[in-house]
């Protein structure tokens, strides 16, 4: 018990954090192949940027690619949107370091794309036009419901954005050798120039191209891990029993979940969380209709399902083949400190096992795509922010009389360089904070404040305006509070020796009360607008059953 | 969509049909990766030796391993399964509903 003790801080602070590379630059020469390799991954991205911008033209081609993606293609994308730099450094970490526990959180991860596709996929895309707050506002009252959704979204994105921003400016400090606020611009700029001259169609290809990159890139790792040990499992968890410091410990599960109550809580933040993501949600947007949009979640839970196999061959290849490798532990560490941790830290143990099964070029290609990877997710996610700036806040709250599709557009592309300026200020202000919090927060908001208002407003005709609003603010309050109050803020980072909230994960609690506060709030409503939202449900209800009204422009 | 289409489709028993079975079939689907995540994640809260277990006496390799594997092909598997019956099934029921509903329109 001791021992799960001293380990779960450290599983909590990874969870959800690419964040956690440190240490000097891996190499003294610079890293050639990886530039060369990075600098051709963003030739190609900036010549499809120049292909997408002239066929953007309209609000619907930038918010949504004009709906024209497939639903394969859509599935690679959301696979592309979804495994981050931080699940694939960040759970082939957790696998080196801890090994079954990397599996039980993958899992969590995947768990909530079937549920997604069984209960919100084809109705968000009947019901939708360009972001999540279309269909939460449906037959709602459209400026408080957008306002409340366009919150939730912006504080998803910028939390998100700081983890990403962050992560990549320690990764690519440490591959390239590139100076911390340098790498954190570079990946500012190019994301701005992806978004707002390329709009989704630009974001979608190159989050396909990264899938693609990250999937082959991962394929050839697994499959070399194998080959060493002549495609046995038997031999290769034999050896990493062997040379792991905590032996047979980790073929089974650890100090990931150690109480029910975290159990429940962490599966529904991922779940709900997962289906309350804003830059997720909007790539449903991107199909043509219903079957496409099915399409897409079908080809997204293959993908992703089959990375997480292959990244955890990944983390046990690294025990293998990295752990007591000299050539990449930190010798000047254990100098001081006895024991000799990997460079960089444990979420580098992928980019170490790329060199050691295919030398400084494969090692070059694998820092590339995980450059690649983090460039695609900012750019999503920014568009999903500027998305809910122009479209939510400007367009349908601020001028909802005057604004034309241009204006709206013009909007989009300033909110999205706002936003592109404030993740570099915010890369560089986070740059020595502890942000191992900042993802789980995000996925607590979503999970709290975006679901229960979405899927009530699909689900439940009895729901009003102001149970959306109240119960959804009170989700949204609730998070934040209890993520302040508990162990990873309150003690980590704040150090006061006990947490108020003794949970790290809000979500069973914040979840519970979005739900109930909305629906007490909603059955005592008698106002007039109540009982217009309630009446609107069936004529909503038919259309996100069968999609008719939903061809062609979407006017509400 | 006009008061009167919305009856045309409300009223139209295929329509029911459709709600009536897709509802049943998709919550049923979604339940059941509920069951099978959480009886995964409350054996690992409260039983994990359960999990620890060898697959065989003189192998390292313990179930927690294959039951992991499976449940993430299940997540793919049933996925594939609603897309499946959708594509072959209650698009078929929805195309019925729309030439239903122009056929009246006429």
């Amino acid at each position: 018990m001791y021992k799960f003790l001293i380990l779960s801080p450290l599983l909590a602070s990874s969870l959800f954090a690419a964040g956690t590379i440190e240490g000097a630059r891996m190499r003294d020469t610079l890293n050639i192949s990886a530039i060369v390799m990075f600098l051709l991954f963003v030739a190609g991205t900036l010549m499809i940027t120049y292909w997408a911008s002239k066929r953007t033209k309209s609000a619907s081609d930038f918010y949504t690619a004009g709906g024209g993606i497939s639903g394969f293609q859509n599935g690679l994308a959301i696979a592309g949107d979804y495994m981050s730099a931080a699940s694939f450094l960040g759970i082939s970490g957790l696998v080196y370091l801890a090994g079954y526990d990397g599996l039980i959180y993958s899992i969590g991860f995947l768990v909530g794309w079937p549920i997604i596709l069984f209960l919100i996929a084809e109705r968000l895309r009947n019901l939708g036009k360009y972001t999540f707050a279309d269909v939460a506002s449906f037959r709602l009252e459209q400026t408080p419901i957008r306002i409340l959704a366009a919150f939730g979204t912006i504080a998803t994105v910028l939390l998100y954005l700081i983890a990403q921003m962050v992560g990549s400016g320690k990764l690519i400090e440490l591959l390239f050798g590139l100076p911390y606020e340098y790498a954190v611009i570079l990946v500012g700029v190019l994301m701005i120039l992806y978004v707002t001259f390329g709009g989704m169609l630009a974001t979608t290809w190159v989050q396909i191209i990264k899938a693609g990159l990250l999937l082959s890139g991962a394929t050839f790792m697994a499959i070399a891990v194998l080959y060493h040990f002549d495609f046995s499992f038997e031999q290769l968890f034999s050896k990493a029993v062997e040379v792991h410091d905590k032996g047979r410990a980790i073929m089974a599960p650890g100090g990931l979940v150690t109480d029910p109550v975290s159990a429940i809580s962490l599966g529904i933040a991922l779940m709900f969380g997962t289906a309350g993501l804003p830059h997720i949600l909007m790539r449903f947007f991107t199909v043509g209709d219903a079957k496409e949009a099915r399409k897409s979640v079908f080809f997204a839970t293959g993908f992703i399902g089959y990375f997480y196999i292959l990244t955890f061959i990944i983390g046990f290849g690294a025990i293998v083949m990295v752990l007591h490798n000299p050539a990449y532990l930190d010798m000047a560490k254990q100098a001081l400190s006895g024991g000799a941790p990997i460079i960089g830290g444990k979420n580098m143990a992928a980019i170490h096992l790329s060199h050691a099964v295919g030398g400084d070029i494969f090692l070059g290609f694998i820092s590339a795509v995980a450059f690649a990877t983090i460039l695609a997710v900012v750019s999503g996610l920014t568009l999903a922010g500027a998305s809910a700036i122009s479209h939510d806040l400007y367009a349908n709250v601020f001028e909802k009389e005057v604004c034309d599709e241009a204006k709206e557009m013009r909007i989009s592309k300033i909110a999205t360089i706002v936003l592109g300026v404030l993740a570099i200020a915010l890369g560089i202000a986070f740059e020595k904070q502890n942000i191992a919090f900042v993802v789980g927060l995000a996925f607590a908001i979503a999970a709290s404040a975006n679901f229960p208002v979405l899927f009530l407003s699909m689900f439940w005709s009895k729901l009003t305006t102001r149970g959306a609003v109240i119960g959804g603010s009170l989700g949204l309050a609730t998070a934040i509070l209890l993520v302040i109050l508990g162990p990873i803020v309150w003690v980590d980072i704040l150090g006061n020796k006990e947490a108020i909230f003794p949970y790290k994960y809000p979500a069973l609690f914040s979840v519970t009360v979005a739900f109930v506060a909305i629906y007490l709030f909603s059955i005592t409503d008698n106002s007039d607008r109540a009982k217009r939202d309630r009446d609107a449900f069936e004529a909503q209800d038919i259309r996100s059953q069968t999609g008719i009204g939903a061809e062609g422009a979407a006017t509400h | 969509m006009t008061i009167q289409e919305l009856d045309s489709v409300k009223n139209n028993p295929k329509y029911q049909e459709l709600v009536r079975k897709r509802s049943r079939f998709a919550w049923t689907l979604a339940i059941s990766m509920l069951l099978v995540y959480y009886a995964y994640i409350m054996t690992i809260a409260f039983k994990p030796e359960l999990l620890a277990q060898p697959l065989s006496e003189d192998s390292v390799i313990t179930i927690g391993i294959p039951i992991g594997v499976a449940i993430i092909l299940f997540a793919f598997l049933i996925t594939g399964f609603y897309v499946y019956r959708a594509n072959n099934y209650y698009d078929k029921m929805v195309a019925q509903i729309k030439a239903d509903l122009e056929a009246k329109d006429v």
